[in-house]
């Protein structure tokens, strides 16, 4: 006869879970409202979502105790807080692209805005634990939730991306279990903390243990892959431009941000542990798939006609940037990762949510509204709208002092201070590379007259509530150089509490 | 007027920004009376400014990320000061003798934020300050040049774009890590240009960051092997964009030498003074074979203007007060010829819509006012005595015969191939018959048109005469200069070879 166990409701420290059960009971909710009511206004979902998440939010921040809860699978530590903190106001921002004036198929649906909570839940709970089980749940909910979004939008182009996307993230979701069954097999369990521990304590990562340094490579290389795909990082990434064009701007933004913020942070723990091993192969693997991912989608995005397209590859680049932070491993450099993302995060999303105010309704399948040949002369028809586009296009070329400049400064900055001057040189010879692709569109804008004959539509879909909310993204832009004091103080005071 | 500095910079961005509520027709005289009163705010920064003191004046500091060390600290002394005067009095000149039709508010309004970075590139004191305000002037010169340029503006632009991009990205990788290296020699970080001149660096790092900087500034002079961009960029621009790009933002990077290199790094800068030497007289020399084969005139200024760039850059490697000063009065000076030299030829052009020397002829018979105006800048371009460009180009050749007396002989050609190019231009361009119908009907300059180079033409005869309002002050700086990079040299070698190179005594 076994022992019963006795567990004391308070040795669980259930408030670590509460953030994720708020988000959780938000999209139940939302859910049911749909199951009573038929045909509610999308906007009455929006702000239902907003509200759940500023919640959400602020449990998060009302949290103190121990940063360990439910036997240990949760892990509230600072770097959890802080990505929990970007995912959440990233959502944020992103749900009032819902709130556009034209009226698409996936907004018509109460169950998108369950999905997205859904979604939010899930990266919340990736960030937040250690243990691979927990992650690959939290993942997994939250990738079914983005496949089914962007199938929403009831294209044939959506649906292709909706199944590329899921193929590619069912292989990395194999690559995922797999990876961690090995980890598992060579230590013994699926905690990182423990598994770093076993794997330094035994030696894995030295000459003595020859037989298991092979099989933590393979572990390594499949949790690598998974993580890589998920991270868009090279050569991952095919799946991102057909994607992204694919599924709505509002959506390909969220993509662009969020999920990789979650993906990072889990590449941090993950990676961490090998950084600091120092192992040469695997420092060679971490340089060069950087080095890659920054460098080739630069290259391709160089042909692009469309704008959208473009910032797809931008979006790889960017990801490769800040997957530089987590090669270079000092503690300044995750403090730059969370300044990059929190600065990338504000302009993609301006620059996402430009491309979506000005969707229209008159293309067709599988065309694009974003080509750069119907944006040309923008800044005749209308100043505002060109400029404040070409605002974040500078932004994103890495123009001071727009936001993005001090994101890359800072990079830059950890990486010569760590001693990677080549690393550095190479960061900032992609920014000059990527400045003449952020370049081609503003050149259509501005230098252009407008085309003969098109009656290019602009500012279609704008609504009040979008347009102020881009504007405020204009407004951190223009400031950004007094938001980094600040943001640094909060960023450094979190990941120094979370060692790393 | 501890504000006046944060004014200088801020009040054109200010005004360019309140400039979006007037209706387009009243535009231009907007633009002037901003200008105006920025430049008689730089005549009073003048009026204010101690010329005994060698140091920065008008020193104005506030915190901005207190973290990492960036100020925005900004200040004047005697290098930077009439640059500043050269660089408001340009932009209104430009303003004034504006004659282009197309979008002149846009123009305007882009102009006015210029004149903010162009300022603020002066007086900046802290190195990342400095460099938002050095990359700034990229996109409004971007803009310039894309939109109101001649038929491959796009590639223009865009190439003009990309080339000092890359150059003062690499740049920037220096700046920090020169950020680095203070952080681990004092522990703290810091940004300001007055805390690096207090570290003493070892050779090999002032090796590098030379390097890493030098980039950032030759793309931008632009030295062989780095100039093609600025032929082009000048052959397409807009009058106005040409005047600007000439008169201000070519003086950024030899003033980046002045104020970054040669403080920070002396003992790389003795290293480099062959290398450096040989670059300008490259430039000279070879620049000025090619702006003698140019058919059209502007791109034959713009390859003069490199040419004498060279002899700046010369100026300045001399590494004595003679040279440094004598470079520095050329800037000034050939921002002031060059900007009235582009300014010529735009009122050539706006009258043919052409601006190939074969296309004129003997113009000197119906407009004789400007051909006297074009002779009297043609002659300052060239140099000759009593104009402003004589005293800047002896004072930079003079400086540099100390260091070598052959090169400074070859160096010295340049009097001589500027006279080949140029006086064969004029006599192409205004004297001989006129004979095609066209040519005839051009009318001379007035009104505006006279008023602008008509003042370009008394500053440069006046500054020629009597250079001592500005070489004073100028001496006072670069002497301070000049002592600071004697002290800070870390090799015995370098100490002797500045002492011997200063030994001349100072300009009167």
């Amino acid at each position: 006869m076994l022992e019963p166990i006795n567990i004391s409701l308070e040795s669980l420290n259930l408030g670590t879970l509460a953030p994720m059960v708020i988000a959780i009971i938000g999209a139940l909710s939302i859910l049911l409202t749909d199951l009573f009511n038929k045909d509610k206004h999308k906007s009455l979902y929006v702000i239902l979502v907003a509200l759940f998440l500023i919640f959400d939010l602020f449990t998060l921040l009302a949290y103190h105790g121990d940063e360990r809860g439910v036997f240990d699978l949760m892990l509230l530590d600072g770097i959890a807080i802080l990505s929990q903190c970007i995912i959440i106001c990233g959502s944020l921002l992103f749900i009032f692209l819902g709130l556009s004036k034209l009226r698409f198929q996936d907004f018509r649906y109460a169950e998108y805005f369950a999905l997205y909570l859904f979604a939010v839940a899930g990266f919340q709970f990736m960030v937040s634990s250690d243990s691979l089980i927990l992650i690959f749940v939290g993942l997994e909910t939250a990738s079914l939730a983005l496949y089914t979004m962007i199938a929403m939008h009831n294209k044939m182009v959506s649906i292709e991306a909706a199944i590329k996307y899921f193929t590619m993230g069912a292989l990395a979701a194999a690559f995922f279990v797999f990876g961690s069954m090995i980890f598992y097999g060579i230590t013994g369990s699926l905690e990182l903390a423990q598994i770093a521990q076993v794997l330094t304590q035994e030696g894995f990562l030295s000459h003595e243990n020859y037989a298991n340094y092979i099989l933590v490579l393979v572990g390594f290389v499949f949790m690598f892959a998974a993580i890589g795909f998920k991270l868009s990082l090279f050569p991952y990434h095919v799946w991102v431009p057909d994607v992204y064009q694919g599924s709505t701007s509002a959506m390909a933004g969220f993509l662009s941000v969020v999920p990789k913020m979650a993906g990072f942070v889990v590449a941090l723990r993950f990676f961490e542990i090998f950084v600091q091993a120092n192992d040469p192969i695997i420092q060679t693997m971490l340089y060069v798939t950087v080095v890659l991912t920054i460098t080739i989608p630069n290259l391709i995005a160089l042909q692009q006609k469309d704008i959208k397209r473009m910032l797809a590859y931008s979006s790889i680049s960017n990801a490769g940037m800040a997957m530089a932070a987590i090669a270079i491993g000092t503690q300044q450099a995750t403090t730059a990762l969370f300044l990059y993302w929190i600065l990338f995060t504000i302009t993609n999303f301006g620059a996402f949510g430009m491309l979506w105010l000005n969707r229209g309704k008159e293309f067709e399948d599988y065309s694009s509204p974003y080509a750069f040949k119907k944006f040309s002369g923008l800044a005749k028809i209308s100043p505002f709208t060109a400029s404040i586009l070409a605002m974040f296009l500078f932004a994103l070329t890495g123009l001071p002092p727009f936001a993005l400049f001090w994101g890359k400064m800072y990079l830059v900055a950890s990486a010569v201070n760590a001693g990677h001057i080549a690393l550095a040189i190479i960061i900032v010879i992609n920014s000059a590379i990527a400045a003449y692709y952020y370049l081609r569109p503003v050149s259509y804008m501005f230098l252009r007259d407008p085309e003969e004959g098109t009656k290019a539509k602009f500012m279609q879909n704008a609504s009040l509530p979008m347009k102020s909310l881009v504007g405020f993204a204009v407004f951190l832009l223009l400031i950004s150089i007094l938001l980094i004091d600040p943001l640094l103080n909060i960023i450094s005071f979190y990941v120094s509490n979370s060692g790393y | 007027m501890e504000n006046i500095l944060s004014m200088l910079i801020f009040f054109p961005a200010a005004a360019a920004t309140v400039g979006f509520l007037i209706d387009k027709d009243s535009m231009r005289q907007y633009g002037v009376v901003v200008t105006v009163v920025e430049f008689v705010l730089s005549l009073l920064l003048w009026y204010y400014f101690d010329t005994n003191v060698a140091g920065m004046q008008f020193v104005q500091s506030m915190p901005l990320i207190s973290e990492y060390g960036i100020n925005y600290l900004v200040g004047v002394d005697g290098v930077s000061l009439f640059l500043i005067i050269m660089i408001t009095f340009m932009t209104m000149i430009a303003l004034i003798g504006l004659t282009e039709k197309k979008d002149v508010k846009n123009l305007i309004i882009t102009m006015l934020y210029l004149e903010m970075t162009m300022v603020g590139v002066f007086v900046s004191l802290d190195v990342i300050l400095f460099y938002i305000f050095w990359e700034l002037t990229l996109i409004p010169m971007f803009y310039i040049i894309g939109f109101w340029g001649a038929e491959k503006r796009f590639y223009a632009a865009i190439k003009f774009f990309l080339y000092t991009f890359t150059g003062s990205l690499v740049m920037l990788v220096g700046m920090l890590y020169f950020g680095y290296v203070y952080h681990e020699t004092t522990g703290i970080w810091s940004f300001s240009l007055f805390d690096w001149n207090s570290v003493i660096l070892p050779f090999d790092v002032q090796l590098w960051l030379f390097i890493a900087f030098f980039f950032g500034f030759a793309v931008k002079v632009p030295m062989f092997p780095f100039h093609t961009w600025l032929p082009l960029a000048h052959g397409q621009a807009p009058t106005i964009g040409s005047i600007i790009l000439a008169a201000v933002l070519l003086k950024m990077e030899t003033y980046g030498f002045i104020r970054f290199s040669l403080p920070l790094f002396p003992d790389a800068s003795v290293y480099f003074v062959g290398f450096m030497a040989t670059l300008g007289l490259i430039a000279i020399i070879y620049m000025a074979m090619l702006a003698y084969a140019q058919e059209d005139m502007k791109q034959m200024i713009a390859y003069s203007s490199i040419s004498h760039m060279g002899v700046i850059t010369l100026g300045v490697f001399a590494l004595n007060v003679e040279g440094i000063s004598g470079a520095v009065y050329l800037m000034i000076g050939h921002g002031i010829v060059s900007g009235a030299l582009f300014m010529s030829v735009g009122v050539l052009y706006d009258r043919r819509k052409t601006k190939m020397i074969k296309e004129f002829g003997g113009l000197a018979h119906n407009m004789p006012m400007f051909a006297f105006v074009y002779a009297v800048v043609l002659f300052a371009s060239v140099g000759l005595p009593l104009t402003i460009g004589f005293i800047g180009e002896f004072l930079s050749l003079l400086g540099f015969f100390k260091y070598s007396p052959f090169l400074t002989f070859l160096a010295s050609l340049t009097i001589v191939l500027s006279v080949i190019y140029m006086l064969s231009m004029y006599k192409r361009t205004f004297f001989g018959k006129l004979v095609k119908q066209e040519n005839k009907d051009m009318k001379d300059i007035f009104g505006r048109e006279l008023f602008a180079l008509g003042s370009l033409v008394v500053l440069i005869i006046a500054l020629g005469i009597y250079p001592k309002v500005i070489l004073d002050p100028l001496n006072t700086t670069v002497t301070h200069l000049t002592k600071v990079m004697e002290i800070k040299a870390v090799n015995e070698d370098t100490k002797e070879k500045l002492r011997a190179v200063n030994s001349i005594g100072e300009v009167k």
